[in-house]
């Protein structure tokens, strides 16, 4: 094991074909001393547990101390993104901050139009410095108004257009909250949003949607914040959704995680811990948020303004959410990232506190970003379909909101990424990410007209357990066979035999006319002898060959690599806690076996 | 009997039916012996429901004024209303349903009376020989034999006329060991497996009593079949607790002094009315129509059905390994032996033997360690989740079975030459179905029923080629190894395909599957194409060749 301390930075340090970035590590704990050596326990932002054991306490000591410091640097300049150094030319590096521009989004929707204008206001950060400086607004709201509105919310953070539905012209907007504690009021406030119900002539309402528990929406009036008084505001419908706060989230993913590293729970461990965590209630209740206003600007026609405290967590993924539901766009790649680009990083998602890039407050830690891509996730699997991407595409993007190697998801908001020269310094993620469509695209895809707004369904059973990703790297409970990998092989050969039926189509301009009987016994001649009839399932084997499969193999075969060969079981004793034998081999195969061969290499070192 | 007698209103009009994912409709109902047809006409249009008694698990009525509603609860979980105008209508509908659904005499049932309209290739009723299953074994050894000493189910009533057994263990003896196990269950080979020679056997528990009975009959059979100087695993589906107390009622297990060669090892698989509850349990949670994440969780939990589903596959893990991995013989029994037993050994063949995970292979098994190995069909299958009568038969147990294998296929997608479809279709037909397959508790029942003679057989019509074609899964390769699932709790999961079937539309999961048979057909399609061109290609070449050769000859 290396820790890279002696650069300034840190280069991944890796051990076979695993590395764990620094950045990837939520916390190191030293287990108590065993006899075989002193453990160290590594638990990683993407959910990666890692068992390391070290010879001598004292290098173990030393190696922790390190991996701490070098986990949580303190200052932004240390943060691997400065490092990252893919020898690029630097046009090309320019062009990859280019090449997500929401302007472009806004334009896509048809903004600017009759109703809504991208301006200026906040070229300076006047109006708000948590928002980035173009913001698309009513074109009947003057400067003036928007300013005042701005002493109004908080933070300044004003109603600004989320997502225009061209179709029906509503809207969905997006703000802080209100600061009109008990009976405050803002003409100008009063009137910006006026002037948003008004940008929809189709609909005689709008919906004001408050993504906070009622009661903790009204204990923040004692605060002078709190939410809109409908007496004052014309035309709007108010609603309450209840998503729990950033802490109750932090510790919902704790416990979830407790829950998914028990060594070998009961099924009804498993449920009720599952359920005591809270973690799918809150995944439901985002894409309750996000289904009612889907279908409030689809099937009613109505503009929608959501917010919740600061409006840059909740807000983001509830806007976010019916993005996804409501515009296929959003559903392809690049849409994707434009997604992330305007309700996420244009719009002052606290990446950094959230994600715990730096040395600081743990409370300011929370899974809202991991949510979202879970919902999309649950989508995708209610929508085989409707989405370009795979899976492993969320995988990549939520590695990289932790691993700051690029410089999208760094600091807190625009201004911040201006003062840290992001812009000029580092690298956009996208570009990477397009670059490696092929292996992330869904092979189910059905294309971009296929399936315009989806209505999910949302009764408890239809949210499903992430395994993939809250298990990721306990392989052993993923399924042996990946339908994804045989139907990417699948493509990839159909290229190959469309290329090659093209080039023999041009030597032989006669082909077509052979009847079709014969064709079908001439496969079966022939298949064997050519290259694409090697099976696609060559893709994705478990790993059967001469070695047992590492899951429920043989107990005595595992314990042997673990406990060393004096202690090779009897095969009664391999027996005699069968139930035990099976589930520690699981164990083995995710956690430990994988691990058990760098800790070896610590050893030697 | 006359059906007649049964049927009082044998038609209403202008009916309603309530069913899941299709509009209200208004049509005609009408009530024959087996069916419950509605149809309606609407815009020339003829919509059509037809409903087997055998299918219907409980009604419920009620009235509002004149118009009767009766709900309709099927054994496959689907749920449809029906809103009837008229009191007296509704009420004869209602009591002759009821009637109708639980005809307590076999021969009445809708096989006797089934007419097939499409032509029997292969008569499913011989499909499955136990002599041809023999064949394939005495090709790779000659230390089984089959005895036919229960032909006339004499000697164990709930056995095949046909086992196989060691060779060396003569028929007398076989008389004595059935003397010695519950209900005459004597130990038969299950599975034998092929790479190790390693053999999985089945019985019910040894009649050992209080006192401890032995029967060296017994114990010279079970030893047969283990090699010289090797050991063997007798896997009692019963914990330890359970087993000790079978002992007051005359059962018991194998006592270690006995059976020194013998490793004993105690799993705990849940039998009837505890697995019957589970299921309603599990129906109730997933017709739950809350929005309440915590109470579906909480429901699901408590329903225990994946806790069951996880310890059936966890013992089915284990024989395998013990047969595989340890290279060692099993027996295999629990009470009974007709239920968790027969999970067991078929689960364990699945992971085993690749050609059990066939279609042909897969209905071999069914037939071998479910039809002839005698479980009891009629009994478990006489009521699913929506029962209301307490019977004591009633359990689940061939569907947590056919659960565990799509658990297993859904993490070996790859390895199974049948689809989910498959596995759903044989739940339909092992509660309700037009054809004879599972009716009867056993062999002998069937025998005396006649069933191949006066029913069809499921096998007939599902292996025809169009009906095969549905039930084919786009993704299989044959895969010859031994597939280990995993039984973490985070790798199991609802089988959504019976259990929300009715609660949530399948639409987009329907769509997806065929666009997964579109790319494979497609490439499939492609390859076709490109061998023929080249084969043209190469002919021309030749062709050329010799003419070729032809010109520069000539001169």
């Amino acid at each position: 094991m290396f820790a890279s301390g002696e650069a300034p930075v840190y280069r991944p340090f890796s051990f076979r074909s695993q590395q764990i970035l620094h950045h990837h590590i939520a916390s190191v704990e030293k287990l108590p001393l065993t006899a075989s050596g002193c453990p160290l326990l590594i638990r990683c932002k993407n959910f990666r547990t890692a068992h390391f054991v070290v010879g001598q306490e004292r290098d173990c000591h030393e190696v922790y101390v390190s991996l701490l410091k070098l986990s949580q640097p303190v200052k932004p300049e240390e943060l691997y993104a400065f490092s990252y150094n893919p020898k690029m030319p630097k046009d090309n590096r320019e062009a990859g901050w280019k090449l997500i521009d929401v302007k472009v989004d806004y334009q896509r929707m048809g903004i600017p139009n009759d109703y809504w204008e991208i301006t200026d206001f906040n070229k300076d950060y006047e109006v708000c410095s948590t928002y980035s400086p173009h913001l698309a607004l009513p074109k009947a709201a003057t400067k003036g108004t928007v300013l005042a509105s701005a002493k109004f919310r908080s933070r300044g953070r004003i109603p600004v257009l989320s997502y225009f539905h061209k179709e029906n012209n509503a809207a969905i907007c997006r703000c802080s909250q209100p600061l009109s504690g008990f009976n405050a009021r803002c003409p100008e406030d009063e009137q910006l949003l006026q002037a948003i119900g008004e940008a929809n002539p189709g609909s005689p309402f709008m919906y004001v949607v408050d993504t906070r528990p009622k009661l903790n929406a009204i204990a923040n009036r004692a605060a002078g914040k709190g939410y809109e008084n409908v007496d004052n505001y014309d035309n709007i419908r108010f609603k309450f959704i209840g998503i729990e706060n950033i802490h109750v989230m932090r510790s919902s993913l704790q416990k979830l995680l407790e829950v998914c590293e028990t060594k070998s729970p009961s099924m009804s461990d498993f449920l009720t811990g599952l359920e005591n965590s809270g973690w799918l209630r809150h995944i439901k209740a985002v894409m309750d948020a996000g289904v009612f206003l889907a279908k409030a600007v689809k099937e009613e026609k109505a503009s929608v303004l959501v917010h919740c405290s600061d409006g840059w967590d909740r807000t983001a993924q509830v806007c976010s959410v019916a993005c996804l539901l409501l515009d296929p766009f959003y559903r392809t790649f690049k849409g994707f990232m434009f997604l992330i680009e305007k309700e996420w990083i244009a719009m002052g998602h606290k990446f950094s506190h959230r994600c715990g890039h730096l040395d600081g407050d743990p409370k300011e830690v929370s899974p809202v970003f991991t949510q979202f891509v879970e919902c999309t996730w649950q989508l995708m699997q209610q929508f085989p379909c409707a989405f370009a991407f795979n899976e492993r595409f969320l995988f990549e993007i939520h590695d990289h909101v932790f691993s700051c190697q690029f410089g999208n998801f760094l600091g807190t908001c625009h201004k911040e990424r201006e003062d840290l020269k992001i812009f000029e310094k580092t690298h956009s993620l996208w570009p990477f990410l397009l670059q490696r469509k092929q292996e992330f695209r869904n092979p189910l895809y059905k294309g971009f007209a296929a399936y315009k707004e989806l209505r999910p369904n949302t009764f408890p059973y239809s949210f499903q357990f992430w395994c993939g990703l809250y298990n990721r790297f306990d392989k052993g409970m993923h399924p042996k066979q990946c339908v994804l990998d045989h139907l990417l092989g699948c493509i990839r050969q159909r290229l190959e035999l469309e290329d090659a039926a093209a080039e023999l189509e041009e030597k032989l301009p006669l082909a077509d006319g052979l009847p079709l009987e014969e064709t079908s016994t001439l496969s079966k001649l022939t298949t064997a002898s050519t290259g694409c009839s090697k099976s696609p399932m060559v893709n994705t084997p478990q790993d059967y060959g001469e070695s047992p499969p590492l899951i429920l193999a043989n107990g005595s075969l595992a314990r042997k690599e673990r406990e060393g060969p004096d202690c090779l079981p009897k095969s009664q004793e391999g027996l005699a806690n069968p139930l035990g034998v099976l589930e520690s081999e699981l164990v083995a195969a995710n956690g430990s076996a994988q691990l058990d061969a760098p800790a070896l290499n610590l050893q030697d070192h | 009997m006359e059906f007649a007698e049964l049927i009082k209103t044998p038609r209403a009009d202008n009916v309603v039916l309530h069913r899941p994912f299709y509009p209200v409709v208004e049509g005609t109902l009408c009530l024959t012996g087996h069916h419950l047809i509605f149809s309606s006409r609407r815009q020339d249009n003829v919509e059509e429901l037809w409903l087997l008694h055998s299918n219907i698990d409980s009604i419920e009525k009620r009235f509002i004024g004149s118009l009767g509603t009766i709900i309709v609860k099927c054994k496959d979980l689907r749920i449809i209303q029906l809103d009837i105008p008229g009191m007296e209508e509704s009420l004869n509908i209602a009591s002759s349903i009821e009637a109708l659904s639980t005809l307590d005499s076999i021969t009445l049932m809708y096989p006797f009376f089934y007419r097939p309209m499409f032509e029997v290739v292969e008569d499913g009723w011989h499909s499955f020989l136990p002599e041809r299953e023999f064949e394939f074994l005495s090709s790779v050894t000659n230390e089984w034999r089959l005895s036919y000493i229960n032909k006339d189910f004499s000697v164990c009533p709930s056995y095949p006329p046909i086992v196989t057994v060691p060779k060396s263990i003569d028929d007398e003896s076989l008389l004595k060991v059935a003397m010695f196990r519950h209900g005459g269950r004597f130990p038969v080979l299950s599975y034998y497996h092929k790479k190790n020679g390693m053999v999985m056997m089945r019985s019910s528990q040894p009649l050992t009593g209080t006192n401890g009975k032995r029967c060296k009959e017994d114990e010279k059979l079970i030893n047969a079949t283990l090699r010289a100087g090797k050991r063997g695993y007798i896997i009692d589906t019963r914990a330890l607790n359970v087993a000790q107390q079978a002992r007051a009622k005359g059962g018991g297990f194998e006592q270690e002094v006995h059976y020194p060669q013998w490793r004993r090892i105690h799993k705990s698989i849940e039998r009837y009315n505890i697995l019957q509850e589970s299921l309603i349990k599990l129906v109730e949670a997933c017709n739950d129509q809350s929005h309440n994440m915590d109470r579906w969780l909480s429901k699901l939990e408590s329903s225990n059905w994946l806790t069951h589903i996880k310890e059936i596959l966890t013992t089915a893990c284990l024989a395998a390994q013990c047969i595989d991995r340890e290279g060692a013989s099993v027996l295999v029994h629990g009470t009974e032996g007709t239920d968790s037993t027969l999970q067991v050994t078929s689960l364990a063949q699945i992971i085993l033997d690749p050609r059990c995970r066939t279609i042909r292979g897969f209905e071999a098994l069914i037939e071998r360690e479910w039809l002839q190995a005698g479980h009891p069909f009629q009994q478990r299958c006489a009521q699913s989740a929506y029962s209301n009568s307490k019977q004591k038969w009633e359990a689940p147990v061939f569907l947590l079975f056919l659960d565990c294998v799509w658990q297993i296929l859904r993490q070996f997608p790859c390895s199974f030459e049948f689809n989910y479809h498959f596995l759903l279709m044989l739940f339909e037909h092992s509660y309700a179905s037009q054809f004879g397959t599972f009716l009867g508790n056993n062999e002998n029942e069937r025998c005396k029923l006649k069933l191949p003679q006066k029913t069809m057989s499921l096998w007939s019509w599902v292996n025809r080629p169009e009906e095969l074609s549905r039930f084919k899964n786009p993704l299989f390769e044959a895969n010859s190894l031994v597939i280990w699932p995993s039984v973490a709790p985070q790798s199991l999961q609802l089988w959504e395909g019976v259990f929300l079937r009715w609660n949530r539309s399948s639409k987009f999961l329907d769509e997806s599957y065929e666009e997964m048979i579109n790319i494979i057909k497609y490439n499939k399609e492609l390859q076709v194409k490109v061998n023929m061109l080249r084969r043209q290609l190469a002919e021309l070449e030749t062709d050329d060749s010799t003419q070729d050769d032809g010109i520069s000859e000539s001169p």
